[in-house]
Formats: structure tokens, C-alpha cells, sequence
């Protein structure tokens, strides 16, 4: 599949996760193709970096469920700041763990997990929808225990960015941390799966071992071939993070002129190809 | 190896010691500072009178050996794989004393660094609740506040992102028994919880010391609402020759710390 192939089958009104964490392996010649798209009112899910402020300020976005948003080396994602501060996006935000148990509750499509994460904070009153339940099973002092009921996430497709896969689906990562993709692509009725290098499944084994293939081809409905397809993030060991990109990026958003500009060039880039290219003539430039 | 007389420990330092010592005691936890005078302070702890708590290199692994702060480079004695997830298990295992910071902090320690002004629309979106809902209601938390005043000591926080004593009061015995604010380190001096007072008021925040060079008339300037002070606020303990070598010459060789004091 190419990335337009993947947007065909997304519509306006998804609810959509996006793996990886903050910068770091972003699946984002996707969210660029939905950001050149006609797709809107959208609901995205995920650990977020910059597809949550480049999405949001493009007007994509209806709402975010998000763990944090950040660029890592920059804590403050700045599009994201702004779309807050804006008023321009609403949000479910969740303590980082009790985010994982809205995945994991989706991938186990249960209704809920529960956790103490969110008693005695404001996480419950800026989610005026979140419930407790209390513990069936009395404790040490005979009472029964109430506990936040973190409602599973339904996710209508899950996008993600991995190392290699093969043809058929199945994913490999190489770097330090999977997050928590194997249960984006669980916890939706479809998921995309870009990757770095398509390789046949014989050679899967032959730059990591069997703890790395996480995400079996019965989770995966599409595999788009996409080097460099987390640029600007990080995708170790296939490459870093490009802080001078992401620094440029940041910037754009106290700058109007600044930020169209980085639209008509880089998120307006007719395909992922053509976006590499763009890439290349700019490290020509610098050279 | 530095002499103390002949090179004064600075500011900086006497913080550095201070998160340390918030770690005395802890034995084999996952000691887990954010930013970089907290990690310098944490692993100042374990270089020293804690050996047993294990620590992150900051990505994805435990590190076994020292390591300096912010260098990406230095090679990591791998003792254990630590992704993110995993990160989790150790919060709600209880096994686990994080040091955040806070941009706002209340009498009661009720902490926020997720936004100012109303949350819906607000003046100033800040890093967002992040992990602290879940740290707070299950394993300890230290909070380094490195520009102590009436901005970020507060009488009322604008929200509340790690629950303080009185939020903690009213929930289960679970999280009563598990919820633990340390210490507060700030650039002035030491401020902690250590003060059961009266049986159904929640604790308030008490000075435990203050650092060289300041007065408690200063901090209490600073604090806006009233600290408990016990009847003689001692001063924080000065680096030990040992200390200082360590700071200064393998945790933090490039003196990335003085960035948090203007340096």
C-alpha cells in the first residue's frame, strides 16, 4: 500500500490511535498524508508528539485522548500549547498509566480496567464521564475498595511506524521500547502499519531476535513501505531524532508566516517520496 | 579529590544533596528523578549511602554503574530492560520514588504542572497530568521547585495534578497507606510532612531546613501560605568532601546543574 492507499480507507469522524511516544517512532508519513487529506473532526488517540499539534492546528482534530503531549527534547509541544490555549481542540486527558489501561481494555475488549490512578486528583473533574466502580472483594480493613473504571478505547483504525515488517503484516521493531503499539493495533478494527524496510519473513531474524517481532499479521491490515517514514522523530537503530527539523517545526508555531510556509513545504508534500526528495535537497543546501 | 574548605559547596550542590538525602532509606526501589538536578541528586544517593536502588539511563534500560547526566554516549552497564511499560508495573508495584517538580505546590502538597488558569481554555498549557495521578496514590514522591516563591508556593493550586493530604484523607486505606510526599526541595531549603499534628487535620507542610546563606524570614517571604516552623529550623547539610568530588567530577562533570540557578 502507498499512504494515500491507507487514507482511502479512513473517513472523517474516526476515531484514530497513533503509536509510538512523544517523538519518537511516529508514524508520520501517515499523519502527513491525513494532513494534505479532506479528512476532519477527527478523534485521535495516542502518547502524543507532534502529530497532535501539527493535526490540531491544521483543524483535523475534534478531540484528543492523550497520555502527555511533547517533543521530548522540547517538553511543551507548541501547536498543541496553542490549540489548548485556543480553545480550539477538545481533550480527554489521562494520567500516562490509567492511558494504558484504556488501551489494554480495548485490546481485551473489556469495558474497563480499573486503578487507583486519578482518585484524590483533577484527572476525575476534567473528565466529568469517567466513573468508579468498587471492588467486588472486601480488603484487609472490611471495606470495599472504589477504583477509577478506565473505559476501553475504541479505536476504528490504528496507525503505526515500525523497524521492518514483511509483507504479510507482521511487525518488528529494533529500538530500546515497542510503547505500546502491539496494543494500538489490538485495540482497532483496522490497522496501518508503515515500517522502514519491507523484508521477507524469513528475514525477520536477521537483525533482531524473536522478542522483537511483537505485532502478528492478524492485527495488520495494510503495510506501507516508508524509509525515513518517522521523520522527523526518532526510529533507532534506523536513525535519530532531526532536532534541527523538529526545532524549525517548534518555532512555526509563533509564526503564521513561518508555520504556512512549513505547510506548503514539507506537510503539503504530495507523497512520501516526494517529501524525501524535499528532504535531500535541503541537506544538499546545508552541505 | 576537592577539599570542602578550599572550594565551597555552591547553592546548587546543597540542593543536590538535599534530593539525595530524600532517598535515605529507600533500599532496593527504583529511584527515578525527572530533570537534571534531581538525577544528579539521585544518583549522588545511590553512589553513596544507597547502593540497592536500581535507576534508569533515561531511555529503556537499568543502568548498574554511574553515569554522568545528559551524556547520551556513556556506556551503560545494562542490569535489567525497562520500556515504558514496564515503567507502570513499577509505579503500581509501590516499588518506586519519583522526584518531580511542580510548578505550583499548596500547604497540603497538592501539586500542579498540567496547566494555569481554567483547564478547559487555559492561560498557560503546561506538561498535563502525565504519570503524577498514578505516582501520587502509590509509591513516594519528592518535589524539586528550584525557584522558590509566592508563584509557585500557592494557597490554592490552579489544578491539581499529584493529590496532597487532604485530597489523600478522605480515600482508601490502600492508597492512605501507599501515598507519601517526601520531601519538598526548593533553592531556599527543605520542607516535609513529618508533622502528624492534630487527628483530623491533614498534615501541612513544614520546614524541615534551610540552605546556607538563608534566613527563615526569607523562605517564609517566599511561601505563600503558612509553613508549620518547628521552635529551631536547622540549616541543610553541606556535601561531604566525597559529595562534592562526585557532583563535580563524575555525575555532573559538565555542570549542567548551574542552567536551573542561572548559572
Amino acid at each position: 500500500m502507498t499512504e494515500d492507499d491507507v487514507i482511502a480507507r479512513l473517513s472523517s469522524g474516526m476515531t484514530i490511535g497513533i503509536g509510538g511516544w512523544g517523538s519518537r517512532r511516529k508514524p508520520m508519513s501517515l499523519v502527513r498524508a491525513i494532513a494534505r487529506s479532506n479528512l476532519t473532526d477527527l478523534t485521535i488517540v495516542c502518547y502524543g508528539g507532534p502529530e497532535v499539534g501539527i493535526l490540531s492546528a491544521l483543524g483535523k482534530v475534534r478531540r484528543a485522548i492523550y497520555g502527555f503531549v511533547s517533543l521530548d527534547s522540547i517538553p511543551l509541544e507548541p501547536h498543541f500549547r496553542q490549540a489548548r490555549q485556543l480553545g480550539t481542540i477538545e481533550v480527554t486527558e489521562l494520567d500516562e498509566g490509567a492511558f494504558y489501561l484504556g488501551l489494554l481494555a480495548g485490546a481485551h475488549r473489556v469495558p474497563f480496567y480499573p486503578t487507583r490512578a486519578g482518585l484524590g486528583s483533577d484527572m476525575m473533574l476534567m473528565n466529568p464521564g469517567l466513573a468508579t466502580v468498587t471492588s467486588p472483594y472486601v480488603d484487609a480493613d472490611g471495606s470495599y475498595e472504589e477504583l477509577v473504571a478506565i473505559p476501553a478505547f475504541q479505536l476504528d483504525a490504528s496507525l503505526v511506524h515500525m523497524n521492518r515488517a514483511d509483507p504479510a503484516g507482521n511487525g518488528q521493531f529494533l529500538g530500546p521500547d515497542l510503547y505500546f503499539d502491539d496494543l494500538f493495533a489490538k485495540a482497532a478494527s483496522a490497522t496501518y502499519l508503515s515500517c522502514e524496510k519491507v523484508v521477507e519473513t524469513g528475514e525477520l531474524l536477521d537483525e533482531g531476535s524473536l522478542h522483537t517481532i511483537k505485532i502478528p499479521r492478524i492485527f495488520v491490515d495494510g503495510v506501507v513501505e516508508s524509509p525515513r517514514g518517522a521523520h522527523f522523530t526518532e526510529c533507532p537503530p534506523d536513525y535519530g531524532r532531526d532536532e534541527a527539523f523538529q526545532r524549525t517545526y517548534a518555532a512555526t508555531a509563533k509564526d503564521p508566516d513561518a508555520w504556512q510556509a512549513f505547510v506548503d513545504r514539507w506537510l503539503e508534500a504530495p507523497s512520501h517520496t516526494e517529501y524525501l526528495a524535499r528532504l535531500d535537497s535541503e541537506v544538499g543546501k546545508s552541505a | 579529590m576537592n577539599h570542602p574548605t578550599e572550594f565551597p559547596a555552591s547553592r546548587d550542590e546543597v540542593c543536590v544533596v538535599a534530593i539525595a538525602e530524600a532517598f535515605r532509606g529507600d533500599g532496593e526501589i527504583l529511584c527515578n528523578p525527572i530533570g537534571t538536578t534531581p538525577i544528579i541528586g539521585g544518583r549522588l544517593a545511590r553512589a553513596t549511602f544507597e547502593p540497592a536502588m536500581v535507576m534508569t539511563d533515561a531511555v529503556a534500560v537499568l543502568a548498574a554503574n554511574i553515569l554522568p547526566v545528559g551524556d547520551d554516549d556513556a556506556e551503560r552497564l545494562v542490569e535489567a530492560w525497562m520500556p515504558y511499560r514496564d515503567v507502570f508495573d513499577v509505579v503500581w508495584s509501590g516499588r518506586r520514588h519519583i522526584v518531580m517538580g511542580a510548578s505550583q505546590i499548596d500547604a497540603h502538597g497538592n501539586q500542579n504542572f498540567a496547566a494555569i488558569g481554567d483547564w478547559h481554555r487555559p492561560k498557560a498549557q503546561l506538561l498535563g497530568l502525565r504519570g503524577a495521578p498514578g505516582n501520587l496514590t502509590n509509591h513516594a514522591t519528592t518535589y524539586w521547585i528550584p525557584h522558590h516563591s509566592t508563584r509557585s508556593f500557592v494557597p490554592t493550586v490552579d489544578l491539581v495534578s499529584g493529590p496532597g493530604y487532604d485530597r489523600v484523607a478522605p480515600l482508601s486505606a490502600f492508597i492512605r497507606a501507599n501515598h507519601e510526599i517526601r520531601r519538598v526541595v526548593s533553592n531556599l531549603a527543605v520542607m516535609d510532612f513529618d508533622n502528624p499534628g492534630k487527628p483530623d487535620a491533614p498534615r501541612r507542610m513544614r520546614l524541615r531546613s534551610v540552605h546556607p546563606g538563608v534566613t527563615v524570614d526569607e523562605v517564609i517571604e517566599a511561601t505563600g501560605f503558612a509553613l508549620d516552623l518547628p521552635d529551631d529550623v536547622p540549616e541543610s547539610r553541606l556535601p561531604t568532601s566525597e559529595e562534592l568530588h562526585l557532583i563535580r567530577e563524575v555525575l555532573d562533570p559538565r555542570g549542567l546543574r548551574k542552567a536551573e540557578f542561572g548559572g
